[in-house]
């Protein structure tokens, strides 16, 4: 447990302004048991993210969470030198990445393990999980093999 | 039932890009560039029955009551930088409706020293799952995974991507409404910049800057009798998509893809028609994007046009003639209103030592 934690913890808020939403607090509990788990549509049988009140395919409310295998490809990627908040300024440069997760859904990591220009678009990845703060674990991704 | 030529600019005026603008208000940079574009269009004040403005971050009603205006027709327009060219879209249709005569669109942006590029986020998803893994500065994160695809998908390179700010460049170099005016660059000063988030360099992003600019739109009717050579508003589309990035299902496409064939449909040409274009070019992949959306260059082909095409006012197809943001500064959500006004300008002819030789049809995004 790292407990000088000092960059950006999340700060959840659902949609614009709510900042008493919940609804995504399942997906921060599985990640403290080191898993990854995703909203799911029960309607249109698919994975979304990020988590919404509602299904952006189908706006359906019948929603679950679901786990995932962790694994998928570097979809985008880009290396930062200047990053927004000056907390990740000893990092830099770094990978900031969309991650495609074998079950359909994107969603922003850090690749790490591996020299930043190393990383290559579609490489394949697995989560890894990070144990930053008494309440949050990040889920990073680590490069694996073919 | 189409508005095709119906509607038409007759004035503009532009506020200089600088870096800052020390002192000076929203509301006095926009009630200056209204000013200056009614001193254009030779009217007065109480001919303007209409106005639009950029809506997110300003009320419209504040704007016409500081400059004193009470128009029977009122609103804003919240596209962010595509701001100005959906306020000249929003113009048309409020003169072609008959909801007003003569609309002003007026768009600015102050900036003191050392302001930040944004305001506070909002919590929401951005806060919870972006900004713990490190966004890059700006708007930079977005267009450098767009790029890092379009490079995976198509082979483009950075090399090819630096011609398009060099010859913008060169478009800059004497005009006084750019930053960087006299400042040349080639490839090789591009490719030696620094990376502000890999693919993206320094010179291949946006300076934020301080400007504005106006236009009147009135209808081809009237526009006959106003003192500058009417530029006819043939076609416009207004599309969008996610606002974030990664939520498209192609982070290589953009919004263009449906809103540039409504608008070519309703003008009667065709991609191979347009002379010259104006583009919305936050960072030279956007603007790459966008030009293939349009039709204007076969998707996935845009690294070889640009390595291969004169883009400057020279050239075969002129691009983004007066620097555009990337060699001329962005405004803020007033940015892509240079693509208007200088699209406008060069329809007058009055483009001076860039004036482009074919300026009858341009083609202009937001």
């Amino acid at each position: 447990m790292t407990t000088d934690y000092t960059k950006p913890l999340p700060i959840p808020g659902g949609s614009r302004g709510a900042t008493t939403a919940e609804f995504t607090k399942p997906f921060w509990e599985a990640t403290k048991r080191h898993e990854l788990v995703m909203p799911r549509c029960k309607t249109h049988d698919g994975f979304f993210f990020y988590p919404r009140e509602l299904c952006p395919v189908c706006l359906s409310s019948d929603l679950e969470w679901a786990k995932v295998t962790g694994r998928g490809r570097v979809h985008a990627l880009t290396v930062v030198y200047q990053p927004n908040d000056p907390r990740f300024a000893d990092d830099a440069p770094y990978v900031y990445a969309v991650i495609q997760l074998d079950e359909g859904a994107r969603m922003i990591s850090n690749v790490i393990g591996i020299p930043p220009h190393d990383v290559a678009v579609d490489m394949p990845v697995e989560a890894v999980f990070e144990d930053v703060s008494e309440e949050y674990t990040l889920v990073k991704f680590r490069p694996i093999e073919e | 039932m189409s508005m095709r030529g119906a509607t038409a600019i007759v004035a503009f005026s532009e506020i200089p890009t600088r870096r800052t603008y020390p002192g000076r208000t929203m509301n006095g940079l926009l009630a200056e560039a209204a000013r200056e574009a009614m001193a254009d269009a030779q009217i007065l004040k109480d001919d303007i029955d209409g106005l639009v403005v950029e809506g997110g971050d300003i009320y419209p009603t504040d704007v016409g009551e500081y400059m004193g205006l009470s128009p029977n027709f009122i609103t804003g327009v919240s596209t962010m930088g595509a701001s100005g060219g959906t306020a000249i879209g929003v113009a048309a249709m409020a003169v072609y409706s008959g909801l007003a005569k003569n609309v002003l669109v007026t768009i600015a942006a102050p900036r003191e020293a050392g302001m930040p590029f944004g305001g506070p986020p909002n919590p929401g998803m951005r806060t919870e799952f972006e900004n713990p893994y490190g966004p890059a500065v700006a708007a930079n994160t977005g267009y450098a995974l767009m790029y890092s695809r379009h490079m995976h998908e198509y082979g483009t390179t950075q090399e090819q991507l630096a011609h398009l700010a060099v010859n913008q460049r060169f478009n800059a170099l004497e005009n006084d409404n750019a930053v960087f005016r006299g400042q040349s660059i080639t490839v090789q000063d591009v490719l030696d910049s620094r990376y502000i988030n890999y693919p993206l360099r320094i010179l291949e992003s946006v300076m934020p800057c301080a400007g504005g600019g106006a236009a009147i739109v009135t209808s081809a009717d009237r526009a006959k009798s106003f003192p500058n050579k009417p530029v006819y508003i043939l076609g416009v589309g207004i599309a969008s998509d996610p606002l974030t990035g990664w939520q498209r299902e192609r982070l290589t496409q953009s919004a263009v893809t449906r809103s540039a064939p409504i608008a070519l449909n309703m003008s009667g040409y065709g991609p191979k028609d347009i002379q010259f274009a104006e583009f919305y070019d936050c960072y030279t992949i956007l603007e790459a994007v966008c030009l293939e959306d349009a039709g204007l260059v076969k998707k996935g082909e845009i690294g070889p046009f640009f390595a291969e095409t004169d883009t400057t006012y020279k050239g075969t197809f002129p691009i983004n003639t007066d620097g555009g943001q990337l060699s001329g500064g962005q405004a803020g959500d007033a940015g892509g209103f240079r693509h208007i006004t200088e699209a406008v300008r060069q329809i007058m002819g009055r483009a001076g030592v860039r004036q482009v030789a074919r300026n009858d049809l341009c083609m202009t995004n937001g």
